[in-house]
């Protein structure tokens, strides 16, 4: 037992009112804790504190028993013998009449009332007493806010817990419980208030129990909520929000039938309400209420309701115009809130009603008038716009009554299909009686649109009503009179809607025809067909007309596209609810014709509708696509060899298009698709079957469109296949290329490699080499692009080859493979280690030690800079100025590879980059004897050099489309970029200091620009301080060339993240001078909007800096700005009055007018 | 101050919706775009009515078809509606457009505000005092006055 002493003091620390919340918190866990370990029995606790619960200072006396209630809401899971449970609940029961010291009684009774079973729980007598008490001692609306809640709480438990006890009390229970809670106000209280009078009505649902006395009084007390309505919605009480509250009096009102006399003509007055949420409230708890209520109740209110609702859609609707505009443009009306819950309303009635609802709606004068003054507006264009609204609000309903039930549907179809048929110039009664409208049979006149709209809203709720799953069994819908109604005039129905589609006029004024027309067919296409309702051989005929429409009505986009729609739907339709018979129809109507349109060059069609058309029916299935693709395939190789064979020269920009539409729809859809990788595959190795075939190519070297537009189709079909597939394909490649020309003439140079000078210039004679092989290379290159790391090529060794001395030819491909090989070549070879097996040192070194550099031991800069002193590439000083340009671009990619993994050899690359930068001064040493030819153009060439050099910096930086991405598997280390950047910057910059020739300080710029502009943000913000002068002298350097306005605008770009953001602002304060100074010239700068836009709007950044750095060039700025006022583009005018009242408000407020 | 509102209950219009920027893409770097009327009009809408919450736009004071430009002849000329006839707010509302568009356009502009014939009672002492010179720089030495010019004009530079 623990000492007494101990916790004591605990007891006196909770009770003194001068202690904090904490402590007293504490002081509480402290006692629970002995009383949890059994180091302290009940008992004792409650003798020791007898002082503090009995005494007659209230203020203690009240602390007491709140700390004992406390420890009891702690014990709940703990067992307590019956005996102590009877004899608390007893004392607390008793308390419920101290009111000065009641929190603690309450909080007592509910945690004793909560307790689970198996732990002891209160007896019936106990909770009987408990509820007297309750009933006689607590005024609830008299206590405070945390007090009120408390004691609902504790009513909702005792309904919640212990109804077989509480019920016997009867009229003084419910007397009680609307004085509790008459005139609450707080929504949390309002909240439990609502959740007891649910509970209370369950307890009592005889209408001759008690509660039936006292309904109208409860509903007195409750009706006055409606509708919740919050008056301050940013008030403090955000954890109660409207919806909850409303939801709440909505269960209560509809928690007993008892309430129906009082709550429905509450409602239904509250309708004409002129407030719009009083209606959306009204008819919500409306359905509500019906739903609750059952029918017997409603019946009497029926025609209130429905003239209720008749008013809400019909005679007053309030709808608008939706902006969009779509398809349906001319009746597109979206409803307001308040139509949607009054159809919601509509349709909670007709089903609940078993009928005798519906015939009130039928029977309706206003509706039947309306309808037989349909044929008063036979021309769309001559409709209103509040008889349109109306059309709408008819269709809504009518089509809430159709999809609602299947009785409903029949009675609609008995009182208004025959109507509208007769409108529409058909007869409901036998087929055969149609049978004089011909198939090319075309309306008299003009058709009654009215008719139409309704006819097509039918139609859609129709199929609504048999697509819902909820009707089990299935029933049989075959037999029901409006399927039987609709399979007498399904055909010339769709005759009707196909003369719509067929008409000449111009589309403008029929768009609303066509609209309905086509939209009809489709829905008449998607009824199963065991309904029996459409003929197979109108299903047929009304694909035939689609199809027609998509191959013929080209010109005719609106109708073009509601076709190609509804083609789409009906196929998905298909692929959702299968059926047999439908689908062989839809196979061999639509998609054979799609397969015969793609594989024809029939060019009547523009070859790219065809593929939109073929793509989006494909797309609604598995199977449609894998036929479609089939078409595909047949018309890229067809054509193919068309262009390889003949050379035919028409041919080559369908197949563009074709090879396009293949990379970016097809192969993605079955990507995403999870489709089977056969696809990509097949495609992949037929292309190569043709190249393999084709022994010669009748192609001009300049059809590059045709060819990148090939790789680009191999590189997305390789990418999308696993490894295995992968392997496949280069090995298929490798073995074209093994028996082409390539091998041959790869022989003649490899025979020479050591005797670099001849084999060099044996390469640079042979640059052209045929097509054939420029093709093959450069697919080839696209495979090994795509490649996965996992992937085991074959061969290596020899491709690793084939890609150096291509390379050199400046096929850039080459180079990009290259680098995608060390990107993704594995670190070492496990297993057998076969000979022709490549990893990633072997390929390294022998990139390095190939004949077009050299590895260079020593200082590479002659003029003795000895910190880059380290093993570094050189190119080879005695291969030709353009054979280095190839070599660069072909080290850039190389580099960004290694980068991309994290490997260390390329410092080795950068170094040899940076060499030719700064080799302005070589030239000397250069072998120029040697190459006489060269002479002329050396220094130009020289030039190019370094700029590829420069140039390489943004291949190495910068992310790639075409390679080295997460498409094509590649390896990526996280944060390489910023890592390159640390390291080669330092570097840019100290050679920045070093030299002074222009022409290299020009090309380090632009490195340096480079560099930045791809480098992140974070990374750049740590060294503004040092980088902003750097970036201020790139740009002065590069702003006399026009070609380089794309860099000035990265460039520029990156100095504005550094000016907007706090640390920047910071580092650049001290050169707020030279910034601004450069930055007002760019605002002159006259080649690209958007750098003179991105100045301005630097300087309106410039002006936060602190005043005593800015305020000296605010005279400079404004009058630069009032040149900028009066720029050619708007968009920098706009940027201009901002920055010039940005400027202007610094200092004082007048300007300089 | 009047210790009353000169017209205590506006009519509030809507607004027209803002130009958008154009999609960057095949935009002639080269093409000089002139200013035009929707260009003022931006510059303009914004300014907040010296007694009311609303921009001049929701009050109708001014329209897009009451500003005449001419960009090659450098000139504005812009006729603003006050919402009573005896506004005398008139004036404190042609300062404002005045100096807001000195703000805003090149120096070569020449700008005409009016009162829009017909809608004020004293409409040519307000023109007169609107476009003379002297008294437009005379009314900016005023501080109570340039304040009030500033708080009007606070919105429209947002």
């Amino acid at each position: 037992m623990a000492d007494p002493t101990q916790w004591v003091k605990h007891v006196e620390l909770y009770v003194n009112s001068s202690s904090t919340a904490a402590q007293q918190e504490a002081s509480v866990d402290a006692i629970a804790n002995l009383l949890k370990n059994d180091l302290l029995t009940l008992e004792a606790l409650v003798r020791e504190m007898e002082m503090y619960l009995t005494t007659t200072d209230s203020i203690i006396r009240s602390r007491g028993i709140l700390l004992l209630a406390e420890l009891l809401t702690q014990l709940r899971s703990k067992r307590l013998n019956d005996a102590s449970i009877e004899s608390l609940i007893g004392f607390f029961t008793e308390r419920l009449a101290d009111w000065k010291a009641l929190r603690g009684a309450i909080v007592g009774c509910l945690s004793l009332l909560r307790r689970k079973s198996h732990v002891g729980v209160v007896t019936d007598d106990k909770v009987k007493a408990v509820v007297q008490s309750y009933l006689q001692n607590l005024q609830v609306q008299s206590l405070g806010q945390h007090d009120r809640k408390l004691c609902f709480q504790l009513m909702e438990c005792l309904l919640d817990r212990y109804p077989a006890a509480v019920r016997d009390l009867g009229d003084n229970l419910i007397y009680g419980i609307c004085e509790a809670i008459d005139g609450e106000r707080d929504p949390q209280c309002l909240m439990l208030s609502f959740r007891i009078v649910e509970i209370l009505a369950g307890l009592f649902p005889g209408p001759s129990g008690p509660l039936a006395d006292f309904a109208g009084d409860l509903f007195g007390i409750l009706g006055c909520y409606f509708p919740i309505h919050f008056t301050h919605p940013k008030e403090e009480d955000v954890d109660v929000k409207r919806e909850e509250l409303s939801r709440a009096l909505m269960l209560t009102y509809a928690s007993t039938p008892l309430f129906a006399p009082f709550s429905i003509p509450l409602l239904l007055e509250k309708l004409s309400s002129s407030l719009p949420l009083t209606k959306v409230e009204s008819f919500k708890y409306l359905s509500y209420c019906t739903s609750k209520y059952g029918v017997d109740r409603m019946a009497e209110h029926f025609e209130t309701l429905w003239s209720s609702v008749k008013d809400a859609t019909y005679v007053s609707p309030q709808t608008n115009l939706s902006t969009e505009v779509g398809f349906m443009s001319e009746m597109g009306f979206q409803d307001s809130d308040i139509m949607k819950q009054a159809f919601v309303l509509l349709q909670e009635l007709v089903q609940q009603s078993n009928g005798s609802f519906i015939s009130l709606i039928l029977d309706d004068e206003d509706i039947k008038i309306f309808m037989n003054s349909l044929n008063q507006y036979e021309d769309f264009d001559n409709i209103p716009i509040d008889i349109r609204q109306r059309l709408h609000a008819v269709g809504r309903i009518i089509s809430v009554c159709v999809n609602t039930s299947i009785a409903s549907c029949n009675k609609v179809f008995e009182s208004f299909f025959p109507l509208l048929m007769t409108y529409l110039g058909l007869s409901v009664a036998e087929p055969h009686e149609n049978s004089c409208l011909a198939e090319d049979y075309n309306p008299p006149g003009r058709l009654n649109f009215g008719a139409l709209y309704l006819c097509v809203e039918v139609l859609s709720a129709c199929r609504y009503l048999v697509g819902s799953d909820e009707l089990t069994p299935i029933p049989d819908f075959a037999n029901q009179t409006w399927c039987v109604m609709l399979h007498n005039v399904s055909k010339s129905l769709a005759t009707v809607f196909v003369s719509l589609l067929r008409s000449n006029v111009a589309e403008n004024s029929q768009n609303a025809y066509i609209c309905y027309g086509v939209k009809g067919l489709q829905n008449l296409a998607m009824f199963p067909g065991s309904l029996l309702a459409v003929s197979k051989s109108t299903y047929d005929s009304i694909l035939l007309k689609l199809m027609s429409v998509v191959t013929s009505d080209i010109n005719k986009t609106f109708l073009w596209t509601l076709a190609m729609n509804a083609l789409v739907e009906i196929g998905s339709f298909l692929d959702k609810c299968p059926d047999s018979e439908r689908l062989s129809s839809y196979e061999s109507i639509v998609v054979e014709k799609i397969f015969s349109l793609i594989s024809s060059d029939d060019l009547t069609m523009p070859v790219s509708l065809k593929l939109q058309a073929a793509f989006e029916i494909g797309a609604t299935g598995i199977n449609f696509m894998l036929r479609v693709v089939e078409g595909l395939d047949e018309a890229i190789s067809a054509t193919l060899s068309a262009v390889y064979a003949h050379g035919n020269r028409k041919s080559v920009e369908p197949t563009i298009k074709l090879l396009e539409y293949y990379s970016n729809k097809v192969l993605p859809w079955f990507h995403k698709s999870g489709g089977s990788e056969e696809i990509p595959l097949n495609f992949a190795l037929s292309i190569w079957d043709k190249i393999e075939n084709n022994r010669s190519f009748n192609l001009d070297s300049l059809e590059n469109e045709l060819l990148d537009a090939t790789m680009m189709a191999m590189k997305q079909a390789v990418g999308s296949c696993s490894e295995g597939s992968q392997e496949k394909i280069i090995n298929k490649a490798l073995g074209v290329l093994l028996s082409s020309n390539c091998l041959e003439w790869m022989k003649s140079i490899s025979g020479n490699t050591q005797s670099e000078v001849e084999g060099l210039q044996q390469i640079h004679k042979l640059d052209s080499f045929a097509i054939r092989d420029e093709w093959i290379t450069s697919l080839i290159a696209s495979i090994v692009i795509a490649l996965c790391p996992q992937t085991y090529i074959q061969n290596g060794k020899f491709i690793l080859q084939f890609f150096i001395t291509t390379l050199l030819n400046g096929h850039v491909p080459s180079a990009q493979a290259l680098g995608s090989l060390v990107n993704k070549l594995p670190l070492k070879i496990t297993g057998t280690p076969l000979s022709k097996n490549l990893c990633l040192d072997e390929a390294v070194d022998m990139i390095f030690h190939s004949c077009i550099w050299t590895s260079y031991n020593g200082s590479t800069y002659e003029r003795g800079s000895s910190e880059i002193d380290l093993s570094s590439l050189r190119l080879c000083s005695l291969s030709p100025e353009s054979d280095k340009i190839h070599a660069t671009i072909g080290l850039a990619w190389i580099g960004k590879g290694l980068l991309m993994r994290g490997h260390e050899k390329v410092k080795d690359i950068t170094m040899t980059l940076l060499n030719c930068m700064i080799s302005d001064g070589d030239r000397g040493s250069l072998p120029n004897s040697k190459h006489p030819s060269l002479v002329c153009n050396d220094e130009d060439l020289h030039h190019q050099l370094m700029k590829s050099a420069a140039d390489a910096f943004h291949i190495i930086m910068s992310d790639s489309e075409s390679c080295l991405n997460k498409r094509y598997h590649a390896t990526i280390r996280p944060l390489y970029k910023q890592r390159f950047s640390n390291t080669v910057m330092p570097i840019l910059s100290t050679l920045m200091l070093k030299y002074d020739s222009p022409s290299i300080r020009s090309m380090l710029c632009r490195a340096i620009a480079y560099v930045v502009s791809d480098t992140p943000l974070t990374a750049i913000l740590s060294e503004a301080k040092k980088l902003i002068p750097l970036l201020l002298d790139c740009l002065s350097m590069m702003v006399e060339d026009i070609t380089n306005k794309e860099i000035i605008y990265s460039v520029l770009l990156v100095i504005s993240g550094i000016l907007v953001d706090k640390n920047g602002q910071d580092a650049v304060a001290e050169n707020a001078h030279s910034i601004v100074n450069q930055l007002i010239e760019l605002t002159t700068y006259p080649h690209m909007m958007v750098i003179r836009e991105t100045a301005v709007q630097c300087l309106v950044a410039v002006s936060e800096l602190p005043h005593t750095r800015i305020y000296p060039l605010r005279t400079q700025v404004l009058r630069a700005m009032l040149k900028a006022l009066d720029d050619p583009k708007w968009v920098v005018r706009q940027e201009a009055v901002r920055c010039r009242q940005a400027w202007a408000s610094i200092a004082s407020r007048s300007l300089h007018f | 101050m009047n210790s009353g509102l000169i017209n205590a209950n506006p009519i509030v219009y809507g607004k027209k919706e803002r130009r958008a920027r154009t999609a960057p893409v095949d935009v002639d770097e080269y093409a000089a775009e002139p200013i035009d009327q929707l260009e003022i009009f931006d510059h303009i809408r914004d300014i907040k009515d010296p007694e009311h919450p609303y921009s001049l736009e929701e009050l109708k004071v001014i329209t897009e078809d009451a500003i005449e430009v001419d960009d090659t002849k450098s000139h504005v000329r812009v006729a603003f509606t006050p919402t009573v006839e005896h506004c005398s707010m008139a004036t404190v509302i042609g300062l404002c457009l005045r100096v807001k568009l000195m703000r805003c356009l090149p120096p070569r502009y020449k700008v005409d505000i009016s009162v829009a014939p017909g809608t004020h009672a004293t409409e040519a002492a307000v023109n007169k005092q609107l476009n003379d010179k002297e008294r437009v720089a005379a009314a900016l030495e005023n501080p109570n006055l340039v304040d009030m010019v500033d708080e009007c004009l606070a919105p429209s530079y947002e």
